[in-house]
């Protein structure tokens, strides 16, 4: 099968590429060399020939484009009737995106709509015997697939993680503009704002080199048989703020609040890292007053080195999930740990 | 306020979560090992999508609630004892595979055709909602393929809260990369809402609920149609258990000033 490839990528507000499409670009490049095949570049947003002159040197054959004011925000309406043009403007056979909540958004629509098929959370995208092979996960992160698809054109959204990111000089671009037709039907949904904490409440740190989770244990009765809360929050905040880390939560201390439980201030369902929560991506772990069960663990996927408080010794870390399990109090532990970092 | 609107779950079964899988190899592709032993449940994030829209649908005056599965029936006939318990609602089964290995676009296709064949369907005020994954195949894509095929280009994935204002409108907040949310206002339905957790805890077991659902539950079973979901186009060339299995230190007996020098030497690297 002759393949023909589409980079394609939302552009940010301010111009610049997502963060992710880097890493993007090295395994677009890899594929097209791989198969013999020419790639395009597909962006969209306000305004995206900065984001075109950083990728002037990528290899890619055409540059095109969907731009103006009704493109700057995430919507549904406007990104896939965006994506599809560019796409059919490409007529490409596979279409790689970076995988972020716009793209995800979007992807399995627009699939749809030129009768082809998406993946979205691919995890490595490889030829072999002049074939494309495509990773991901199934039953979240518990069994890992390698699949091939006869479906044309392939719409792939690629996790970070999956290629080095690339990088080239950037350079004048002919960008080839591609028109999209936008009704009043398209325009129902209106943008209204980004709702974030404040920079030093922000406790979810994509960038972190470490995740620190932790578990509902911090809201029981210790062993003077009282519940500390506001210590257990006070002893999390200082060690965020001093290590950097990003926070996760198991499903038990994120469900306390609707369950009327004591809470820690800094926990929300956004900080839930799971089955039902997220998956994150950090080179380091530390989880605390959680026992390691499975659909917790299972959201530790991409944490390559994991270590593990727990006053219980044949908790779920103890059987091949940590590489370190320290059995002690986690209050008792990371007091100290706050001292240490503080010195 | 907004009138009546109808709200559409789509919500199958997967595995209990704590249960252990294992993928097997078959002539179609692959399966998990002992599947039709294992125990089910509702698909979480879907739960959630039910138990969202089932409080909207108590706010707003004229709305009805659908759960739509698709699933084996005996299974989706185990689930409903206790999922029945949770939220009132109308129950429309599809009786096909409940299983990962298959594909969105066969899934959403079976779906949408039981949608508009649901008595006194009105796409105008129809709230399409879901999980924004599922816990099987894990893709995203279903809602989306199953919005299109109704015709709804309003779609929002990650949803942990929506807003029913006075005017119809809905406020919706969307999850985002690293802790943000945005939020959108959608002029009105129809519309697809992809659910995260939500805002909702899991509502307590009411028998009562699960008496009168049970009463549409297991007609809807009796009717419930025969539809082939697979994988077609798709070549698996392996299905695996992750390899890695990590060689467990486990550090008894240290002191909380060893542990904490040992994680702090860690933490920086050392």
């Amino acid at each position: 099968m002759t393949e023909k490839l589409l980079l394609l990528i939302p552009v940010e507000k301010d111009g610049a590429l997502p963060k992710t499409a880097w890493e993007t670009v090295s395994a677009v490049r890899a594929l097209g060399q791989g198969l013999n095949a020419p790639f395009d570049v597909g962006l969209w947003g306000a305004d995206v020939k900065h984001a075109a002159r950083e990728l002037a040197s990528c290899g890619a054959s055409r540059f095109l484009a969907v731009e103006g004011a009704d493109f700057a925000d995430a919507r549904y309406a406007t990104d896939s009737a965006a994506a599809e043009a560019l796409a059919r403007a490409s007529q490409a056979t596979v279409v790689i995106a970076p995988s972020n909540s716009r793209v995800a958004r979007v992807l399995g629509g627009v699939s749809h709509r030129l009768q082809g098929r998406a993946d979205n959370h691919a995890t490595a995208v490889q030829v072999v015997d002049g074939r494309i092979q495509l990773t991901r996960w199934y039953y979240r992160q518990r069994i890992m697939v390698v699949l091939e698809r006869e479906h044309r054109p392939w719409f792939i959204a690629l996790e970070s993680g999956a290629a080095a990111p690339w990088s080239g000089p950037s350079g004048d671009v002919a960008l080839e503009p591609v028109g999209v037709s936008l009704t009043d039907a398209d325009k129902r949904t209106r943008f209204e704002a980004i709702q974030q904490p404040p920079a030093d409440q922000q406790t979810i740190r994509p960038d972190a080199e470490l995740l620190f989770v932790a578990g509902a244990g911090w809201t029981k009765k210790q062993r003077d048989g009282q519940i500390h809360v506001e210590e257990a929050d006070r002893i999390i905040r200082e060690f965020l703020a001093k290590s950097g880390a990003s926070l996760g939560g198991t499903k038990s201390i994120v469900d306390q609040a609707g369950e009327g439980g004591a809470v820690l201030s800094c926990m929300s369902h956004m900080n839930q890292v799971g089955q039902t929560g997220s998956t994150p991506r950090h080179p380091k772990g530390l989880a605390t007053c959680c026992h390691g069960e499975e659909p917790h663990v299972v959201g530790w996927r991409f944490i390559n080195e994991r270590r593990a408080v727990n006053l219980d010794p044949n908790c779920g870390w103890a059987h091949g999930k940590a590489d370190v399990l320290y059995v002690a109090d986690a209050f008792e532990v990371m007091r100290k740990v706050n001292e240490l970092l503080s010195s | 306020m907004a009138t009546g609107l109808h709200f559409v779950v789509c919500a199958s079964i997967v595995p209990d979560p704590l249960q252990t899988l294992e993928p097997v190899m078959g002539p179609s592709g692959p399966a998990l090992k002992n599947e039709a032993m294992l125990p089910a449940v509702l698909d979480p994030w879907a739960a959630h999508a039910l138990y969202e829209c089932a409080a909207l649908a108590k706010k707003i005056a004229g709305s009805r609630l659908t759960l739509l599965s698709l699933g084996p029936k005996a299974k989706l006939q185990q689930v409903m004892m206790t999922a029945g318990q949770k939220v009132p609602f109308e129950f429309v089964a599809l009786d096909g595979s409940a299983g990962g290995f298959t594909e969105s676009a066969e899934t959403a296709a079976a779906l949408a055709e039981a949608i508009r064949a649901l008595p006194n369907f009105a796409p105008e005020n129809l709230v399409l909602a879901g999980g924004w994954e599922s816990a099987s195949r894990g893709a995203g894509t279903t809602l989306q393929i199953l919005g299109e095929l109704l015709g709804i280009r309003n779609q929002f994935q990650g949803v942990d809260e929506v807003h029913v204002q006075e005017d119809g409108s809905l406020r919706i907040l969307e999850r985002l990369e690293g802790g943000k949310y945005q939020v959108s206002v959608c002029a009105g339905p129809p519309v697809v809402l992809g659910w995260a957790t939500g805002t909702v805890p899991e509502p307590p077991n009411n028998p009562q609920i699960g008496m009168t659902n049970m009463r549409g539950v297991m007609p809807a079973l009796q009717r419930a149609k025969a539809v082939a979901v697979g994988a077609q186009g798709v070549k698996f060339v392996t299905a695996e258990l992750p390899k890695q299995k990590r060689e467990t230190r486990i550090v008894k007996d240290a002191s909380p000033e060893e542990v904490a020098r040992e994680i702090v030497e860690w933490i920086r690297g050392h």
